[in-house]
């Protein structure tokens, strides 16, 4: 029994990985599908890059949690940048979601140059966070993804009822005396930091489809709010863990890009089973 | 050396202007982040057709990006039609599907080749002057030169014979419809345009930073101004502007020309939306204290 863990140690500690980054990001996701806000984590995941960045070139650590603290420091000035000016002009949001998306990228991508030239660090480090690599995820990594998953589904189980209702109605919740703006903030940060722990097994380019893809699968079997909340954590943490399965057999398969062919199976296949509603007014 | 400068500015301002045309109509019709779906999504046209000429400078691998970018679009409407996903969530299950199978074509099949991801995510403008478009033995300059500035003169002229149809079928898509125009033909034509000019363009500055340059100009240009035809010059002067400052300050500073366009026209963006003279956060605030004054003066005359 020792020696099986010892011999299939990384693939173990893959899986247990690639599963909780699912799970939290299928579940945050639920509410992103429901609020017509699926784009705001593609906008947000690519936002993260300069802070991962920044937040290396000021601490000189590979420490995760550092790291991805910077990277939700970013994604949430994006994410905030992005409901600011939503609702202050006329532009369109996703407008918007694209500037926020690919200048903060752009940013990313110079700070990528300068850390390559000062000759600061492999630099694989910040490569790694394009398409995400699980089966270079040390133990600290997982320990440090584990750790904020659970502040994260504890925040989702704190506010469950607060969420969904600002998801579904929040005119109705603002008049039943919520505070929808508080809500909707602490639903953003939540939903930011669960796309940074995403970021190196995923990657910032990919991240999104783990937000929407098992919410979306998941609304067309269900209609129950918790029926569609585990529904979703199961198809994403499925996903997860056999794409990442898989790229960790095959050489030179990346890990993201397998992962989010795993969903894109579950959403066709959904697509052609699942019952069709006919309720025009239940649709996402 | 001088020379071969003043050809990567070229390219990065053809690039820059190449892309604002179509985004203008992309923002107004709000449809930007289709920009982002097919510039992800042409990836994988190319791997497949690389796969199958292998050839990287064939001309076939365009026709294969632009179709697959026509693709995401068409199959991102079909999603939609279901009717089982809103827009948001249909683009975002598509476009990853697309360009996390170009990754693994690449990764897989063509690693041997200058076809890394890399590349195609960052773009190249520094090494863009050295291809050369070389014709009956001559040197007539890099050959991004004249891709992209036939790029620009193919949506500039989709633009000019098709201006009243375009702003007809973005401000008023069912009247457009009633009079007989064919809005969704004018759609599939712009994604078109979108798709070939996302192929040209990423090749020089990265796959998201076509992003940066499709949509940034026009939304900073829309704070400023009303008018389509004003917005759309004042487009392709910012996207001048931020390519030629977004150069100068790369070269400087030594670092990605690509990533130093789209953060400068970030910059842009952001302080027109500061201080625009209406529709700028600073004025807005202004215009609000300003009234709520006026207000309580009526109110104590009263």
């Amino acid at each position: 029994m020792i020696s099986y863990f010892a011999s299939h140690y990384t693939i173990i500690m893959v899986m247990i990985g690639t599963f909780l980054v699912g799970a939290t990001a299928a579940g945050i996701g639920v509410f992103a599908v429901l609020r017509r806000q699926s784009l705001l984590g593609d906008a947000i995941s690519h936002a993260a890059l300069p802070g991962i960045a920044l937040m290396f070139m000021y601490s000189m650590s590979t420490n995760p949690f550092v790291l991805l603290f910077g990277g939700g420091i970013a994604g949430c000035i994006g994410a905030f940048l992005v409901l600011l000016i939503t609702r202050t002009t006329t532009l369109k949001q996703d407008a918007l979601l694209g500037i926020i998306l690919s200048v903060f990228f752009g940013f990313g991508v110079v700070l990528k140059t300068v850390i390559q030239k000062k000759g600061l660090a492999n630099q694989a480090l910040l490569g790694k966070f394009f398409f995400g690599n699980a089966s270079t995820l040390s133990s600290f990594d997982i320990f440090a993804i584990a750790v904020m998953a659970f502040f994260i589904f504890c925040i989702i189980f704190l506010f469950w009822k607060e969420f969904f209702l600002i998801s579904f109605d929040p005119e109705f919740a603002h008049a039943n005396g919520y505070r929808v703006f508080i809500l909707e903030v602490v639903l953003t940060i939540t939903t930011v930091f669960a796309i940074v722990i995403g970021l190196h097994t995923v990657g910032v380019l990919l991240m999104s489809a783990l937000l929407i893809a098992p919410a979306a699968a998941a609304r067309q079997w269900v209609s129950s709010v918790s029926a569609l909340f585990w529904l979703a954590i199961f198809f994403g943490s499925l996903a997860c863990v056999a794409g990442s399965l898989i790229s960790s057999y095959v050489e030179h398969l990346p890990t993201g890009p397998t992962i989010v062919v795993c969903m894109s199976l579950i959403v066709i296949v959904t697509f052609m089973f699942a019952p069709v509603r006919t309720t025009g007014r239940g649709e996402l | 050396m001088m020379y071969l400068q003043l050809q990567t500015v070229g390219i990065a301002v053809l690039a820059s202007i190449a892309c604002v045309l179509p985004g203008i109509f992309l923002v107004l019709r709000g449809v930007a982040l289709m920009s982002d779906a097919i510039s992800h999504a042409v990836l994988l046209g190319i791997a497949g057709m690389f796969l199958l000429v292998h050839n990287l400078d064939s001309p076939l691998l365009l026709v294969g990006a632009s179709l697959a970018g026509l693709a995401t679009v068409f199959l991102t409407e079909t999603v939609i039609k279901t009717r089982r996903l809103k827009e948001d969530a249909a683009i975002g299950i598509v476009f990853p599907l697309f360009f996390s199978c170009g990754v693994i074509l690449i990764s897989l099949f063509a690693r041997d080749v200058h076809l890394d991801v890399d590349m195609v995510i960052l773009g190249e403008i520094a090494f863009a002057p050295f291809n050369r478009f070389i014709f009956l033995g001559y040197d007539l300059g890099p050959s991004a030169l004249y891709t992209l500035g036939f790029n620009v003169l193919l949506n500039a002229s989709f633009i000019y014979f098709f201006y009243k149809e375009l702003m007809l079928s973005i401000f008023d898509y069912d009247f457009a419809y009633v009079i007989g125009y064919s809005p969704s033909l004018l759609y599939y034509g712009l994604m078109g345009l979108t798709s070939i000019t996302a192929v040209s363009a990423f090749d020089v500055v990265g796959s998201i930073v076509v992003v940066a340059l499709m949509i940034t100009p026009p939304a900073t240009a829309y704070l400023l101004v009303n008018r389509l035809e004003s917005m759309i010059w004042l487009s392709i002067f910012f996207s001048i502007l931020s390519s030629l400052v977004g150069y100068a300050t790369a070269v400087y500073c030594d670092v990605s020309i690509a990533g130093s366009i789209a953060t400068v026209s970030g910059l842009f963006f952001l302080l027109v939306f500061l201080f625009a003279p209406v529709k700028g956060l600073v004025a807005q605030i202004y215009y609000k204290r300003q009234q709520k004054k006026k207000i309580l003066q009526q109110l104590q005359k009263n």
